[in-house]
């Protein structure tokens, strides 16, 4: 079949796009252009496109460079300044995800009359009993990349193809060596792609929204301290508050943008019973039986069950910050298969 | 297994079969095939006159013979002097050195239009100079030049044929301006666009400086040239062993140089038949996707189709709603190759900056597509062209409901 592969410049796209032309697939690779500002890898500069075309010459296969710029702006750098702007802690790759690789690129792919697209994900589609496509994750665990897929809808999963979900990291490289492809031993790529480990998240933050103060109290409303850019403080942070000496570690439990106040607490007033849900969407059908739930890219989960607009932990858990995605995941076939997803919200948002 | 969308046609889709087995090379604009002349030129000077014509033996003086016969074809055909032509090594070096060269030598201030060619504008932006607007076609806004002028300003540059729209620029009223306004200030055009469908020693009469490209008019790559009249100081760019009399030193690229030549030659002997023969055919190519595309439009050519203001192989069109990388992977599948008019150095298509300073809105914009004929361009492109590129729009333009 006719098969678009997205084409990072790194070892996992690479692979994939391998493997899919040594299956006898018409493979086309296209690289998508989405940030023409400063990068330390990311998915965008020259250097990274001429690694996706060289790989793409040496399979034989077409190679198209697809510029999403004002698309990325919009969806992801946009949304993730005002996230921050109102207080909430974003993903952005989960948001390129949803609106670039699998909305604009689909669309795309479905215009130039492609069958599928392929990604170099960890991540696998897998079937439940009655055929419906599910995602479940990759088989290296520390690669597992189907938090940032979640969003998928049973019609997109239908049309992606994942060809190195199966295989670990190691197995993949080892492949890449095999193929002779360039990419072979090229880093892993890290973090937010649009933002320089030199200029770092606050510095990219302050060149476009005003970060403002905020006080710093207690559980109990005495200030302990001040923090500069209350933009930039996080639930769950332990780390970077100038607050004098405690005996026991202290983290951040709210952090209120409007009213400049970030209150911490101990580990236990960290803990909560349950989490506020927005934009809760199920694959298929709800699930109303207890499911494991995901709130990083590679956390560990937690048995919670969605009652409502919440999810009920089965035992208490870290508070989550606002913004940050929850994935659901239930046990079928011996798999973790996502069922759905969700993003934490504030309580009185 | 067929790829889902959210709501889309359920009718028959228009076919992607492939429509006929021939091709369609549109993109003359971006470069053209070199020419037999060029070619027939260029390959004695690697095999037989390969001296270095900075030379003293016989070797060299048949090298430097070569270039000097070349440089006389070029002076003739851009309406200067031998001596006045600084060959370079393409026709961004040609702009770079017009812009730098002179601002290097004078400081001051340099001006140009907003459409001007990246080589143009960005040199300009370096040196801090001023961006002027331009009008719906593209056309320098007078009021506006007029506006940036004064005594500080040492050079003026306005390119003669936009490379995008194919619109021409009539240099009388700026060098009028420039006369007027601007006394110190010395004219630069870059008539890269321009050489192979113009008689650019009238067009560019006035200007100081002139940048022409060989790969634009049937010569190879890596090749151009600036007039530098008489009286011009420059400050080189590029140092060394003061060849070009030390405008631009660097071993002259003899082969690509004599290849320039007889490309030149080759072009100006056929200027008006080709014009004629070249602009009848993109007539017949504008005209066929305006009557068979819903919602194309030419750019800077108004309902009279009237095109005697765009050069003759100029076919550039905007259709809301299609993108313009999408149209262009769906031509070149069969054997179409045209494109959007300005790409980056990754190969993504970029927005365009002449479009947006003349005003085209950035959905429109996204959607443009420059087909460019060229000096071996045939009634069969145009044929297939006809038959591929209305049929791509249709199937973009369901998808894009």
């Amino acid at each position: 079949m006719k098969v678009l592969v997205a084409m990072s410049g790194g070892v996992d796209s690479s692979v994939a796009a391998a493997l899919l032309a040594a299956d006898g697939h018409e493979v086309t690779g296209v690289t998508m252009k989405l940030w023409g500002g400063a990068s330390d890898t990311g998915c965008c500069s020259v250097s990274d496109v001429d690694d996706a075309r060289r790989v793409a010459d040496h399979l034989g296969i077409d190679h198209h460079v697809f510029n999403f710029g004002d698309d990325f702006e919009r969806f992801v750098v946009g949304p993730y300044v005002v996230d921050h702007q109102e207080g909430r802690t974003p993903n952005p790759c989960i948001e390129c995800n949803r609106h670039i690789k699998f909305d604009r690129l689909l669309e795309r792919a479905a215009a130039l009359d492609f069958d599928a697209v392929a990604t170099g994900h960890h991540a696998r589609v897998v079937r439940t009993g009655s055929g419906a496509p599910r995602l479940a994750r990759g088989a290296d665990r520390a690669k597992d990349q189907s938090y940032v897929l979640h969003m998928l809808s049973e019609e997109q999963l239908e049309c992606l193809l994942l060809p190195i979900g199966h295989l670990t990291k190691a197995d993949v490289r080892a492949m890449a060596e095999r193929f002779g492809l360039r990419t072979a031993a090229k880093p892993d790529s890290q973090d937010v792609c649009f933002i320089t480990s030199a200029q770092g998240r606050g510095a990219f933050l302050d060149e476009r929204i005003e970060l403002t103060p905020a006080e710093i109290v207690g559980t109990d409303g005495t200030r302990v301290g001040e923090v500069a850019g209350v933009q930039l403080v996080t639930i769950g942070q332990r780390k970077g508050l100038d607050i004098g000496g405690h005996p026991e570690p202290r983290y951040v439990i709210d952090v209120d943008v409007q009213g400049a106040r970030v209150t911490i607490g101990s580990a236990d007033e960290l803990l909560t019973d349950s989490t506020l849900l927005s934009d809760l969407a199920w694959t298929g059908a709800p699930v109303r039986q207890p499911v494991l739930v995901q709130a990083s890219a590679h956390g560990d989960v937690a048995e919670g069950t969605v009652v409502g607009t919440t999810v009920q932990w089965a035992t208490r858990h870290r508070r989550i910050a606002p913004g940050q995605s929850l994935v659901f995941y239930a046990a079928s076939n011996g798999e973790q298969v996502v069922v759905g997803g969700a993003t934490a919200d504030r309580p009185g948002d | 297994m067929v790829l889902a969308r959210t709501s889309g046609p359920t009718q028959p889709r228009p076919s992607l079969e492939r429509v006929s087995t021939s091709r369609a090379y549109l993109d003359h604009a971006a470069t053209t095939p070199v020419r037999p002349e060029a070619i027939a030129a260029m390959v004695p000077a690697m095999t037989e006159t390969y001296g270095n014509p900075s030379g003293a033996h016989r070797l060299a003086r048949d090298a430097r013979r070569a270039l000097d016969d070349a440089r006389d074809v070029l002076a003739e055909g851009l309406g200067c002097g031998p001596g006045d032509v600084v060959f370079t090594a393409g026709g961004t070096e040609a702009d770079n050195l017009a812009v730098m060269g002179v601002h290097g030598r004078h400081g001051g201030t340099v001006v140009c239009p907003a459409t001007e060619h990246h080589a143009v504008l960005h040199a300009v932006e370096r040196c801090g100079g001023r961006v002027v607007g331009v009008d719906a076609s593209g056309l320098v806004d007078l009021e506006a030049l007029a506006d940036a002028l004064d005594d500080s300003v040492t050079l003026v540059s306005v390119m003669l044929v936009n490379n995008e729209t194919g619109v021409i620029q009539p240099l009388d009223p700026v060098a009028d301006l420039v006369a007027e306004l601007a006394p110190r200030a010395r004219l630069h055009t870059d008539a890269i666009q321009a050489f192979c469908w113009l008689d650019v020693a009238r067009l560019a009469a006035r200007a100081d400086l002139i940048s022409v490209s060989a790969h634009k008019f049937g010569g190879p790559k890596g090749v151009g040239a600036l007039v530098v009249r008489p009286d011009v100081s420059l400050a080189a760019q590029l140092i060394g062993g003061g060849q070009e009399r030390d405008r631009r030193s660097g071993t002259q690229n003899v082969p690509g140089i004599v290849a320039m030549a007889a490309a030149a030659r080759a072009s100006i002997d056929t200027r008006t038949a080709t014009g004629a023969r070249i602009g009848a055919l993109r007539d017949r190519l504008a005209d066929g996707l305006v009557d068979a595309v819903a919602g194309l439009s030419e750019t800077a050519v108004g309902p009279d189709r009237d095109r005697s203001h765009k050069v003759a192989g100029s076919c550039h069109v905007t259709v809301e709603g299609v993108e313009t990388e999408a149209l262009l992977v769906l031509l070149e599948r069969d054997d179409v190759f045209a494109s959007a008019g300005s790409s980056c150095a990754s190969g993504a298509q970029e927005p365009s900056h002449v479009l947006a300073a003349m005003g085209v809105p950035r959905p429109v914009a996204l959607g443009a597509v420059r087909f460019s004929l060229g000096w071996c361009s045939t009634e069969a492109d145009v044929d297939h062209a006809l038959q591929v590129v209305p049929a791509a729009y249709d199937r973009l333009l369901e998808f894009a409901r």
